[in-house]
């Protein structure tokens, strides 16, 4: 086991490097450091004096990957791609273009970000299960057909319109909660509430959808079969048996979700004003800020790369048939 | 007319080429035809593919852009203005043409704000103006505005009856003397829904279809149905403009993942060993880069790209149009993968199976065993993936123009319409028309284009025909 993971770990190093090598040409190979001065400064008559200042402060004033002027090391080290893309593999983020500090930052905005997404995973799981199971214990009826109509329904409707007709009607109309901001400790909560429910109803005519597919498809099954032969209820087949079996995909699936949580909800965040990981991007996008965009892409791509370590892991841990190697 | 072909159109063109090309070949044989018999067969996906076929209509007509001739030209030397417009333009040009001078609100004949006006008597006052096109042919707008939309509305409703019924007679009266059928007969199978397709379901969502149509004929050139956007542009105009985006958006971004996820997953699926393992590094390492992260990021480059060389994009129309290209262009880089490792896993199990080893055994080249025996067999999850992809990819064009990485600024789009909604909604009185307008237009699309799909995938896929057997 631990064999495996160290193996698994190692596989990840090129995945890794490919990322970086990746993001480092979309960023500064076709678009100079020159470019991005002279879009960060503004307007078009900036001076040469002044691009020069803003790359030395930045430590843009580098060659991209190798350094002629320099000797042993140096010549590798002393470059834009050393000092900016290698040293993100010990997470060391470094500065944000206009010079806060990318690390600290991040861990100051991972909470409220894990405070909308926690909470939205667990309900939003109880629920879709429950939906589904529903819908599976009624199948063929038209409870059924009008639940998966539904659920295409609420699919089909783009996020965007539950975010702005929740706030308008929750936060404007009804004057329930305040439409967007946070805080700290419990006063947050009421700040937590709309977003948390609105992901949750945007998320629940997908998922419950997918859900219902696992559950039909294990109630296809022999054993399903065997059960209702032996003259079990209805309900404790389904309870019993169908939901037990049909976790393993469920929540197999939901484990390479788990390390995303911390980059936040990006649109969510965005419009409920909350300090979190995602409005964090958002906003460095908007500010066209690289830098921050380089370290949220790394660390997007690591805990991807955990995920998919631990769903398989959790394979071997819910279902002993699973060996891994 | 002087035709202009944009990149986009091209393409588009090219898609539509690829259709027919494969309904030709499809339409002789009987193993491509059985699926696609049971999708025309299911009550829901053809309701849902009568109501794609106008969006795609609309789309189409929206797609051939030329240089209208200028109007004050002599027809004998004729002159064409700069600007690019399509058919569909000009087939609206009495809504595109009637801009206000700011908010108004559908079916109103006064602006939404007031203004101070010169009165005829030399005083000022604010009061809200009329407008210049929205019911500007009433003279008393207070006591005529509601007859004349309801006398509209009826006129619109007799012509629709009018056109439907005939349309419904043409149908009924070309397909029975297809099957040797009397008239009457037919048409009480149609509707005693005794026939395989479902043609009385066909028929019902064309009657919605028309009357909607005739509705707006009727309305659309003397009120803005929609109301007005800031500049006093017809929302309804705006929102019937971005479907030819959300089409685009849906459609070209698969016609250009296409060809990279089949030869890739095909390719490493078939021939393991190193090319496997380098095929699977490369979708392992792009798919673990965050999606948006990864648009945003190309999108941004390309603005830098854009600002820095503006002699290259002459046109607005050119310009939009090549970002609206190269978003489909990225957003196939991140969507090609899911589509890539199914592939690759089908390939795997096919290419044990004895015909694929029988064909190899009698040296018939790896291309052939390819194209012939592999490729076939894999064109469902192919389809299946294509249909499914199309309304997340529509949705997905909303969120990224949000964020301002989405089709140009400058560009209809349901994304921009939302856009610039956020703003409206919180001002005081409210301007709701706009995210109306494309929240019912987008679920005007989204909703059948997912209808429909489950009726591909159901027709289509091995594992769901079981479950419905179940």
């Amino acid at each position: 086991m631990i064999a495996y993971i160290i193996r698994r770990l190692l596989y990840a190093i090129p995945i890794l490097i490919g990322v970086n090598i990746l993001t480092f040409a979309l960023f500064f190979v076709v678009n100079t450091p020159d470019d991005m001065a002279r879009m960060h400064l503004g307007d078009k008559r900036v001076t040469e004096e002044a691009i020069e200042k803003w790359k030395a402060n930045l430590g843009y004033d580098k060659p991209l990957f190798w350094n002629a002027e320099k000797d042993g090391a140096g010549q590798f080290t002393d470059t834009i791609f050393y000092t900016k893309s290698i040293r993100l593999f010990v997470f060391d983020f470094g500065l944000s273009d206009n010079g806060r500090n990318i690390a600290h930052d991040i861990s100051q905005r991972m909470w409220p970000s894990l405070a909308i997404a926690v909470p939205s995973l667990l309900v939003g799981l109880l629920l879709n299960i429950t939906f589904a199971l529903t819908m599976v214990f009624f199948r063929a009826t038209y409870i059924d057909t009008a639940g998966v109509v539904l659920c295409v329904i609420l699919m089909s409707i783009s996020s965007l319109f539950y975010i702005i007709g929740g706030q308008f009607l929750i936060g404007k109309m009804l004057n329930l909660v305040p439409i967007s901001g946070y805080d700290t400790g419990l006063e947050a909560i009421k700040f937590l509430i709309l977003p948390v429910a609105i992901s949750i109803i945007y998320s629940i005519g997908s998922g419950s959808r997918w859900y219902r597919t696992i559950f039909l498809e294990e109630s296809g099954k022999e054993y399903v079969r065997t059960a209702r032969a032996k003259g079990l209820s209805e309900k404790v087949v389904m309870g019993r048996h169908v939901l037990r079996n049909a976790l393993i995909p469920i929540l197999t699936g939901i484990v390479v979700l788990l390390p995303l949580l911390f980059m936040g909800s990006l649109i969510i965040e965005s419009f409920f004003g909350i300090p979190g990981l995602g409005s964090y991007t958002i906003d460095a996008i908007n500010q066209q800020d690289f830098a921050i965009v380089r370290s949220m892409v790394f660390l997007g791509s690591v805990l991807y790369i955990i995920g998919l370590l631990l769903t398989d892991i959790s394979y071997t841990l819910v279902d002993p048939r699973v060996r891994l190697n | 007319m002087n035709l202009v072909l944009l990149w986009t159109d091209m393409l588009v063109f090219l898609l539509v080429l690829a259709i027919i090309s494969f309904v030709l070949v499809a339409r002789r044989r009987e193993h491509m035809r059985a699926p696609w018999r049971q999708v025309a067969r299911s009550r829901m996906g053809m309701a849902a593919a009568v109501i794609l076929v106008v969006y795609v209509a609309i789309g189409l007509l929206d797609s051939i852009h030329f240089h209208p001739r200028d109007h004050d030209a002599s027809a004998d030397q004729p002159r064409y203005s700069a600007d690019v417009i399509s058919v569909f333009d000009w087939i609206m040009d009495p809504v595109r043409s009637k801009v206000e001078k700011t908010y108004s609100a559908p079916f109103a004949t006064h602006l939404y704000a007031k203004e101070t006006v010169r009165l005829p008597d030399g005083t000022q006052d604010r009061i809200y103006p009329r407008l210049e096109h929205g019911g500007a042919h009433l003279s008393d707008p207070e006591t005529q505005r509601l007859t004349d939309i309801a006398t509209r509305a009826g006129m619109g409703l007799i012509y629709a009856l009018v056109i439907w019924l005939l349309a419904v007679a043409v149908l009924v009266g070309w397909q029975s003397r297809g099957l040797q059928q009397p008239f009457r007969r037919r048409l009480a199978d149609i509707f005693k829904r005794r026939t395989p397709v479902p043609w009385d379901v066909i028929i019902y969502t064309g009657a919605v279809v028309i009357v909607f149509i005739s509705l707006a004929t009727q309305l659309a050139p003397h009120y803005h149905i929609f109301g007005t956007d800031k500049v006093g542009a017809d929302v309804f105009y705006q929102t019937l403009k971005s479907i030819r985006t959300g089409l685009m958006i849906g459609t070209l971004t698969t016609l250009i993942m296409l060809p990279f996820a089949l030869f890739l997953g095909l390719a490493a699926g078939y021939f393991r060993g190193w090319v496997d393992d380098v095929v699977q590094y490369t979708y392992t390492t792009l798919v673990s880069i965050p999606g948006v992260l990864l648009i945003a990021a190309a999108i941004l480059l390309l603005q830098v790209y854009m600002s820095n060389n503006p002699e290259q994009f002459s046109t607005p129309e050119n310009r939009a149009d090549l970002r609206l290209l190269f978003l489909c262009l990225i957003l196939g880089i991140t969507s090609w993968t899911s589509l890539c490792r199914l592939l690759r896993g089908e390939t795997l199990k096919l290419r044990d199976i004895e015909y694929v080893q029988a064909a190899q055994a009698f040296g018939v080249s790896h291309m052939t065993i390819l194209t012939r025996h592999i490729l076939p067999n894999v064109m469902h999850i192919v389809l299946i993936t294509v249909v499914l992809d199309f309304s997340a990819l529509v949705l997905a064009e909303a969120v990224l123009s949000y964020i301002n990485i989405g089709v140009d600024p400058s560009m209809n789009s349901w994304g921009n319409m939302i856009n610039s909604a956020r703003l409206e909604m919180a001002r005081d009185p409210v301007v709701w028309w706009s995210l109306a307008a494309a929240f019912i237009f987008m679920l005007g699309l989204v909703l059948p284009a997912n209808l429909f799909s489950d009726a591909v995938r159901d027709a289509f896929d091995p594992r769901m025909r079981k479950l419905q057997n179940n």
